[in-house]
């Protein structure tokens, strides 16, 4: 293995919890720091260079949100959430502040591990800016703004081309309806969560095969959307 | 931009303004066919206008119309539709009267009242034809009516001066005034008598004498004259009103606005409607003030309650009225108008017998008191007075026989008490001078002024007088008198005795209106004391019973409504006998009602509505022992306050409760959030460890043997399905505690089963799943995660209740109701029979025997959440293809997506 190993700071204050997530990522052969306090895990991030960082949102010295907003003043590594059900506000919060990928208790081994390779790849992926991807059917070529399913040109407005190369520039990781409102229709529509509705479904109905059962642009429901290449 | 000051309009009055447009526009309107006399055709013209209206399309019904057997206005009938008379019972004849209750429950837009001062037969609601108007038109209904001129109450007297007849059944002015409309039906006096000779006007027979001497063309044209000027005043007022509305500020009227006082003869009518009319014309406030002397505070108490009655027309007519006590009339009066800035006073003449040398009459006494202000006289009315007022004077003026006897006996006593002096002189004689003994007379004198007032101390002077002479000046024991300087003695003994008596009982009726007044306030101090500590409505209740019987000398009972506005009597001690019917008249309209009111008078108790900032608070019932009390406009205001304070006092405890009630919710909500969030924390996080832990098991090296495996996934399995329960004990405690904000979006329903299809995709492995969705769905309003709930443990339900390889279909397509209809149907056993409402009940599972894990919460929920967005779910089996689980969402309007958002974006694309 002459690769480093990478590491992972772990901010939970359940010590049975922090116990299998560590017991996971060794599996995986990552190095994981353990802090069971917003303070102490703020100081775990700052030293530890940390490849990822996993936060719970409900911590005894703060909330997790803002964790992640003080980790995002300095550094864009891949931050994911943990939070109970019922907490999509919280979720959205947590999005909005920066975190990429979240998962809701209880979750598996098999769950968390698929989260944190979709986050690593993410970041390796990063700047690579390659000229076209592959989502399933679908080829976009990103050079010649030209989509194809099956070699068949797909004609997309201009809006739902926008949202796909958004899509695609964060593949894997949730936008929340507001951030994906921000991007494409500019800040004064933030709060205009039905625009980004009615274009995903159109652009669903354009890309993928049932849209009523979606393969790669999947709803976060009270949260937003997520492509999955 | 700001505006100056001074020239935004007041944003009170602005309000006040819209208020009284508003109170308006909610009113129905009022239309008055205005005629000289009979026979002018008022009632053919307003079937005329309303034939009209009707064959225009408005709800036209006739409430009453007298054809008096013309034919023509008979024929106008037809085709209307007519109210039927209720039938009334009195004195054993069955009498037809107009029914008010038909009419407000029929409602129609407009409705005909004939003759508007009608006097209603005994045992109707109101006892005036236009109270039921008043009623009618606050309730919406636009009412056409008819008026003859002498029916207006201030024209009465005049009316009754020209035509020799005078009518009793009056309408106030103040009503006429009111009217939105008025429309004068007028012909010429000789047409009228041409009509009249040619038959066309017909008369019942009773009347028929009367009306010979009434239709002279003198007395016509007279009236015709009164008709057009009152017609003609009234436009005047409507140009007054019109720019005053313009102009938003009302001009206080003070300087022009006038006294009218009134006197304690008969006749004072006269000069109450004479003011009332010129107050009309002149269009300005005016007060009528009666001030009791305490020589008319002697007065029986039939005329008292006669000049009572007059202050109470004066009120009718729209006088503010006061009721002033002093011991000399025009002093008081002048004081009342200078305190009010009032520069003219009006009044009857005096007698003329009673005007002397040295008693100046009241008018001059007024205009010496006051040089600036001017005096209008009206003329004395002998003319018109009835033979009943004036029976009833003479009776008054031979006294009552209550109060007489206590009177002798007062006289009796002075004249003894005359002995004592006489007696204690004679023992002091030998040592004392004559002049001295006077001195004891004097003293008995003032001791009767005190105790008995100024009569017997009068009779005691006079009887001191004469004994000092007999008894003591010389030659005693004769009235002979030998040295004259004693005539001087007599004289100044008479002049001082009897001014010791006028003023020791000036003193002492001022000393008893002083007490009274402090009585009246030390009560209302006490009141407002007492009033300030109960928390709870019944001490409340108890206080005000308890207080005002003692105050008024009478029975109280107060009615308070139930939560649905209806009143209700809670007895203190034995019941009285109140009407629940009128109190909920006077509570509803809050105006007062019963004994004293205009609203049926015949009853016994006074009902006045508890008027409290907010709303009408109850209903105060008062029966004083002497009905009296009702009409003294004091003791009324002070009634009205103390109803006020019970009013402040009742809404005082009512927000107490609301906010105690509050505090409690608060505080308990406080608690089961924090209890919910305790639970929730502490029992799922726990089991997302052990969910955790299970499954990392797997990861273990060396790996795990297979039957170890197997553990491992049942304690994940087992971990799961807990975790699972406990989420819907706490949704379900959610829902139910009304804490869950639906967060509505407007959004696709596709993208909802989408998500849930995806959550269920390992519990439904086995199954075969069918989507059909219409295409052209609308976009939806709901929360996407409570309806993915609902998705989603339907899909559950019938992934854990059908067997695998089941088919599961899902379909949503918008129905004719506009609302979206979503099923889950599959084609398993289907539910047992008779247990499709039940199974959505919590606790209740399809089987109860079965191996199938759950407490049946799962359907619960699903129906709380479609409940909570105006929806409905229900359950069915279908003919051998299992169950199918339907619920609804309303569709709503979606929001417009704008087109220009398309553009913009391309714009920026490029």
């Amino acid at each position: 293995m002459s690769e480093p190993q990478p590491v992972a700071v772990l901010v939970e204050d359940e010590r049975q919890i922090r116990r299998f997530v560590r017991t996971a990522l060794e599996s995986e052969s990552w190095i994981v720091f353990e802090a069971e306090t917003l303070k102490k895990g703020l100081t775990e991030a700052g030293t530890r260079k940390p490849d990822l960082v996993i936060v719970d949102l409900g911590l005894p010295d703060g909330s997790g949100v803002d964790l992640i907003r003080e980790l995002r003043g300095w550094s864009q590594m891949p931050i994911i959430v943990l939070s109970a059900r019922a907490g999509e506000t919280d979720k959205v919060e947590a999005l909005d502040a920066g975190a990429d990928d979240y998962l809701t208790k209880p979750f598996g081994v098999g769950e968390l591990l698929a989260r944190v390779r979709a986050a690593l790849r993410r970041r390796l992926a990063a700047g690579a800016g390659k000229p076209s991807v592959r989502i399933g059917d679908v080829e976009v070529d990103l050079t010649t703004r030209t989509v194809r399913k099956r070699g068949e040109a797909i004609h997309l407005t201009p809006i739902e081309y926008r949202l796909l190369t958004l899509l695609i520039s964060s593949a894997g990781r949730v936008l929340t309806h507001r951030h994906i409102c921000r991007e494409v229709w500019g800040p004064s529509h933030e709060q205009s969560a039905h625009y980004s509705r009615i274009y995903m479904a159109h652009l669903r109905r354009k890309l993928e095969d049932d849209p009523a059962r979606p393969k790669h642009i999947l709803t976060e429901t009270g949260v937003g959307y997520r492509l999955s290449i | 931009m700001a505006t100056p000051q001074r020239e935004r309009p007041d944003p009170d009055a602005l309000l006040a303004q819209l208020q009284q447009e508003e109170a308006q526009a909610r009113r129905g309107k009022l239309r008055i066919y205005f005629g000289a006399s009979a026979g002018v055709g008022k009632t053919y013209a307003m079937l005329c206008a309303a034939r009209k209206l009707s064959e225009e399309g408005r709800d036209v019904v006739v409430g009453v119309v007298e054809t008096h057997g013309r034919g023509e206005t008979a024929a106008l009938l037809e085709g209307l539709a007519v109210l039927p008379p209720k039938e009334l019972e009195y004195k054993g004849n069955r009498l037809k009267e107009f029914d008010l209750d038909a009419a407000i429950a029929r409602r129609p837009q407009l409705i005909l009242v004939d003759e508007l001062a009608h006097t209603n037969a005994s045992g109707s609601r109101h006892p005036k034809r236009w109270q039921d108007v008043e009623e009618l038109l606050a309730s919406g209904i636009d009412v056409f009516t008819t008026l003859n001129v002498q029916h207006l109450e201030s024209l009465n007297d005049v009316v009754g001066g020209i035509t020799g007849i005078r009518v009793w059944e009056t309408l106030p002015d103040t009503f006429f005034d009111r009217a939105d409309e008025v429309i004068l039906v007028d012909i010429p006096a000789d047409e009228l008598l041409g009509r009249l000779k040619a038959g066309k006007v017909y008369f019942a027979e009773q009347a028929e004498r009367a009306s010979k001497n009434f239709f002279r063309k003198g007395n016509l044209i007279a009236l015709r004259e009164l008709a057009l000027r009152r017609t003609a005043d009234r436009v005047e007022e409507d140009v007054q009103s019109y720019r005053a509305k313009q102009a938003i500020e009302r001009v206080w009227k003070t300087e022009a606005s006038f006294l009218c006082c009134i006197g304690p003869r008969p006749g004072g009518d006269r000069a109450v409607r004479s003011a009332a009319r010129l107050a009309t014309q002149l269009n300005v406030d005016w007060t009528a003030v009666y001030v009791e002397t305490p020589a008319l505070q002697k007065l029986p108490s039939a005329r008292r309650e006669r000049i009572l009655r007059t202050v109470k027309l004066a009120h009718d007519l729209g006088a503010n009225t006061a009721i002033l006590s002093g011991s000399d009339a025009p002093s008081t009066i002048i004081e009342y108008a200078r305190s009010r800035n009032i520069s003219k006073i009006i009044f009857g003449r005096s007698h003329s017998n009673r005007v002397s040398f040295w008693r100046p009459s009241f008018g001059a006494r007024l205009a010496a008191l006051a040089p600036d202000v001017d005096l209008l006289e009206i003329g004395r009315s002998d003319a018109v007075t009835t033979p009943q007022e004036r029976e009833e004077y003479e009776v008054a003026s031979v006294g009552d026989d209550g109060k007489s006897a206590q009177r002798l006996l007062s006289y009796a006593i002075a004249a003894a008490a005359c002995a004592i002096p006489t007696l204690a002189g004679s023992v002091l004689l030998p040592y004392f001078d004559p002049a001295n003994i006077v001195m004891l007379f004097l003293l008995t004198v003032a001791v009767v002024a005190v105790i008995f007032g100024r009569g017997p101390a009068v009779l005691a002077t006079v009887l001191g007088v004469i004994s000092f002479d007999f008894f003591f000046v010389p030659p005693r024991l004769s009235f002979v008198v030998s040295d004259i300087q004693y005539v001087l003695t007599f004289a100044v003994m008479l002049a001082v005795g009897l001014i010791i008596s006028q003023l020791t009982a000036g003193l002492r009726y001022q000393a008893r209106i002083a007490s009274h007044r402090e009585e009246r306030s030390r009560a209302l101090y006490e009141f407002a004391r007492d009033l300030s500590s109960p928390l709870r409505a019944e001490d409340v209740v108890a206080t005000t019973a308890d207080f005002i019987g003692r105050t008024f000398r009478a029975k109280v009972a107060l009615l308070l409504p139930d939560s649905t506005d209806h009143l209700v009597y809670a007895p203190l001690r034995s019941p009285l006998p109140i009407d629940l019917g009128t109190a909920q008249w006077a509570f509803d309209r809050s105006q007062p009602a019963g004994a004293g009111t205009d609203t049926l008078p015949g009853n016994e108790y006074l009902y006045l509505p508890l008027r409290a900032p907010m709303r009408t608070r109850g209903v105060l019932a008062i029966r004083p022992d002497s009905r009296r009390l009702l009409l003294v406009p004091e003791q009324r205001r002070q009634l009205d306050t103390f109803a006020a304070l019970v009013a402040i006092a009742l809404e005082r405890v009512h927000y107490v409760e609301v906010a105690q009630q509050a505090l409690i919710k608060m505080e308990s909500e406080r608690l089961r959030n924090s209890l919910l969030s305790a639970l929730s924390h502490d029992l799922r996080t726990p089991l997302a460890a052990l969910f955790g832990l299970a499954d990392s098991l797997r990861l273990s090296k060396p790996p795990l043997s297979a039957q170890q495996e197997n553990i491992a996934d049942a304690i994940r399995e087992a971990a799961r399905g807990m975790s699972a329960l406990v989420n819907n004990l706490l949704d379900m405690a959610r829902i139910q505690s009304g804490e869950v904000r639906l967060n509505l979006q407007w959004q696709p329903f596709e993208e909802v089963v989408g998500s849930a299809l995806k959550s269920t995709q390992t519990i439904l492995a086995n199954h075969r799943i069918e989507v059909d969705l219409d295409r052209q769905l609308p976009l939806i309003q709901f929360d996407a995660v409570l309806i993915e709930r609902v998705l989603s443990n339907l899909l559950e339900n019938a992934a854990k209740y059908t067997p695998a390889g089941s088919t599961v279909r899902l379909g949503a397509t918008p129905t004719n109701d506009h609302e979206l209809l979503v099923t889950v149907a599959d084609n398993g056993p289907g539910l047992p029979k008779g247990q499709e409402e039940a199974i959505f009940d919590k606790f209740t599972r399809g089987a109860r025997e079965s191996a199938t894990s759950g407490v049946g919460l799962g359907l619960a929920i699903c129906r709380a959440i479609v409940e909570a967005h105006n929806g409905k779910i229900w359950a069915e089996s279908v003919a051998e293809s299992g169950a199918r689980f339907s619920f609804t969402l309303p569709l709503g309007t979606p929001p417009e997506l704008p087109k220009s958002i398309e553009e913009q974006s391309q714009a920026a694309a490029v």
